[in-house]
């Protein structure tokens, strides 16, 4: 482009512009240049024109609820998202469900450049609020139905609340009519920390899209002083504090049991299962002379520092036999001294047959050094029971086999972080929805002599 | 691009045209809305003093859409009961018009179009749907809206109108679609709601304290 044009005088710079109420005489400042509809005597708290020079009284004020008081004074410059913005209006709204009456305070901030935008506070909860450049798509013929909901830029949004919001006591200019008393139908629909809202007066729709903020960040944008009035209770749109995508959470402990699991196959392929020692004796019951000890051959045991699996098979019924072993390196003494048991009863009684106990028994010994071994073995059993003097009674040793109960443990180790987490994340939710349209089925009955509050 | 010169037919005063395409440009010294013709400029009314103005956008603001530079030439003013909006006419580097509208600085920029059958006025309400260059818009609000004076360069002669209604039709994206009712046959304009920082403007208007 030819930059040739005359320079141009062009109109004045604009300035906030000094004006004073009709009704009580105090200065009023207009600080939208121009932008404002309606501004607010913040002494007498009348509603005047301001597209009118003489600032046309359009609604006194009525109630007496001067305490109530922005926690953003008028005029207070903040930078918001990288962006410098100055609070010029304030309101309070309400809503009264089942007899209660909830009160909201709405801020609105300007920048010449960059327009309007909205901070909403409920109970120490913000929101940073835009309008909607495009329009979302409601699913469902009636928005309050449970379950519908909203998409906006892809994102669905749950139906959460419709209310009827009427304004309540206002301070500042605004770019629209505001009127105190004036009622409109607001309906929320949510996506943490994202808030849909359509709201919507005399038939026409506004769509606006909100951000939840924490206290601090406003202060911090606004350098207020003190501190932010503490949150209470769990807002509509609040990020759970879970702070975690629980679908992800989920897939990453699918992935570390399939990982688990191709470990303990890879193991099992690995592992060499040898057989080192196969042997039945026979325990003589009526040898009571003590010393029924004795010592198996030296084998061998190769390999890496693995594990040895010694079974040990009796079959005893009603009866029991109990095998000390000592499993003794041959080259150096070392020893490794354990004890088992194997028993078996069964029978009948009034509720039919019954039993207890196994003819089996193993027990794995870990961490074993290849060498030369061989156990020392001695059996005991009840001397004084009937029949035959002799339990036989069978010894497998193999050397270097898989155990499935380590990933066991191991899955039940990885199953509790996801667990408690989404345990976390489903109360917070609960919580978050029992202040909707749609609260929750409570999980028990409500119990009359329970207080919970 | 060339730079025709002319003098005001009023006052005498020197009318520089920074497009070659206009129709329409006002005196900037007796704002005196002057018509060109084959051989001059013919004076063909007088504007009103603007009502005060807090659009950021000023005559000669620059900025860029879709990769196109382009710069503010003139503009339109419009008000309605929720308050006023600037239609600024945009010139863009291939000589093409654009529209972007600056409502409350929610900023949207729009073409015209050509499309067959537009309705008459009076024969649209809301919630209705239309298909325009395979995308459907419903209309969201009618506006009876009032002219309120021009400046700069147009590229059409705009200066004898009172009440305008104004049909704004949305679409699930950023789209939307103007129905101009100002000539008794309804113009079109499609366009989309843009970002103020994406345009990247420069030749701003100044704000005190700002």
């Amino acid at each position: 482009m030819n930059s040739g044009a005359p320079p141009l005088s062009g109109p004045p710079k604009p300035q906030a512009k000094a004006l004073n109420c009709p009704a009580c005489g105090t200065s009023i400042t207009l600080r939208s240049f121009g932008q404002a509809e309606t501004v607010v005597c913040g002494s007498c708290h009348s509603i005047l024109d301001a597209k009118d020079p003489n600032l046309a009284i359009l609604q006194k004020f009525e109630q007496a609820t001067r305490d109530v008081r922005p926690l953003i004074p008028l005029g207070t410059r903040g930078k918001l998202r990288g962006t410098d913005y100055e609070v010029i209006g304030f309101q309070r709204r309400k809503t009264t469900v089942d007899e209660i009456t909830f009160y909201w305070h709405e801020y609105l901030l300007f920048n010449p450049y960059k327009g309007f935008r909205y901070l909403s506070e409920y109970n120490g909860h913000w929101n940073d609020i835009s309008i909607c450049k495009q329009l979302p798509l409601v699913e469902g013929t009636f928005s309050a139905a449970p379950g519908s909901g909203a998409n906006y830029l892809g994102e669905q949004y749950k139906h959460f609340q419709t209310c009827a919001a009427s304004t309540d006591f206002v301070l500042g200019e605004f770019p629209w009519q505001v009127r105190v008393g004036e009622s409109a139908s607001v309906t929320d629909y949510v996506h943490p920390p994202r808030v849909l809202s359509s709201e919507e007066l005399n038939k026409e729709v506004t769509w606006s899209i909100g951000e939840y903020l924490y206290g601090r960040e406003i202060w911090e944008a606004f350098r207020l002083p003190d501190s932010p009035p503490e949150a209470q209770g769990v807002y509509e749109n609040q990020p759970s504090p879970v702070g975690i995508d629980l679908k992800n959470l989920w897939l990453t402990f699918a992935g570390f049991a399939v990982f688990l699991v191709v470990l303990m196959v890879g193991f099992d392929v690995i592992s060499k299962k040898e057989p080192v020692l196969h042997e039945t004796y026979q325990l003589n019951r009526a040898d009571t002379r003590g010393e029924v000890s004795f010592v198996t051959d030296v084998f061998e045991l190769t390999g890496r520092t693995s594990n040895v699996k010694v079974k040990t098979y009796s079959p005893v019924n009603n009866h029991w036999i109990y095998v000390n072993y000592a499993l003794i390196n041959h080259d150096t003494g070392e020893a490794w001294d354990f004890g088992r048991e194997v028993s078996y009863y069964q029978g009948y009684d009034s509720d039919g047959s019954w039993s207890e106990g196994k003819q089996n028994d193993e027990v794995v010994i870990p961490s074993v050094p290849a060498g030369h071994y061989y156990f020392r073995i001695e059996p005991e059993a009840d001397p004084t029971l009937p029949g035959i003097p002799y339990t036989p009674y069978t010894v497998d040793v193999r050397r270097d086999v898989p155990v499935a109960g380590i990933y066991g443990i191991a899955f039940i180790i990885l199953l509790v972080p996801p667990l408690i987490i989404s345990l976390r994340s489903y109360s917070f939710e609960r919580t978050r929805w029992e202040e909707s349209d749609h609260p929750p089925t409570p999980i028990l009955q409500p119990s009359s002599s329970e207080d919970d509050s | 691009m060339t730079q025709p010169v002319a003098n005001c037919p009023n006052c005498g005063a020197k009318i520089v045209f920074r497009w070659p395409g206009c129709v329409q440009t006002t005196c900037e010294y007796c704002r005196s809305i002057l018509v060109r013709t084959d051989l001059d400029l013919k004076k063909v009314g007088q504007v009103a003093d603007l009502p005060p103005d807090s659009s950021p956008i000023q005559l000669n603001t620059e900025g860029a859409y879709r990769n196109k530079a382009f710069v503010v030439a003139g503009r339109i003013l419009y008000e309605y009961g929720q308050g006023g909006w600037n239609e600024w006419h945009l010139v863009m580097n291939d000589g093409t018009s654009a529209w972007l509208s600056d409502a409350q600085n929610e900023f949207a920029l729009s073409v015209v179009a050509k499309a067959p059958n537009l309705p008459a006025a009076g024969q649209v309400h809301v919630g209705e749907q239309f298909s325009w260059n395979n995308q459907s818009y419903t209309v969201s609000v009618i506006t009876p809206a009032r002219y309120r004076g021009v400046e700069g360069e147009l590229p059409f002669q705009y200066w004898d109108k009172t009440e305008v209604t104004f049909v704004d039709l949305r679409s699930e994206t950023t789209k939307f679609a103007t129905l101009d009712y100002s000539d008794p046959e309804a113009t079109l304009y499609l366009g989309e709601f843009v970002d103020f920082d994406g345009l990247k403007l420069k030749n701003l208007r100044n704000f005190e304290g700002w």
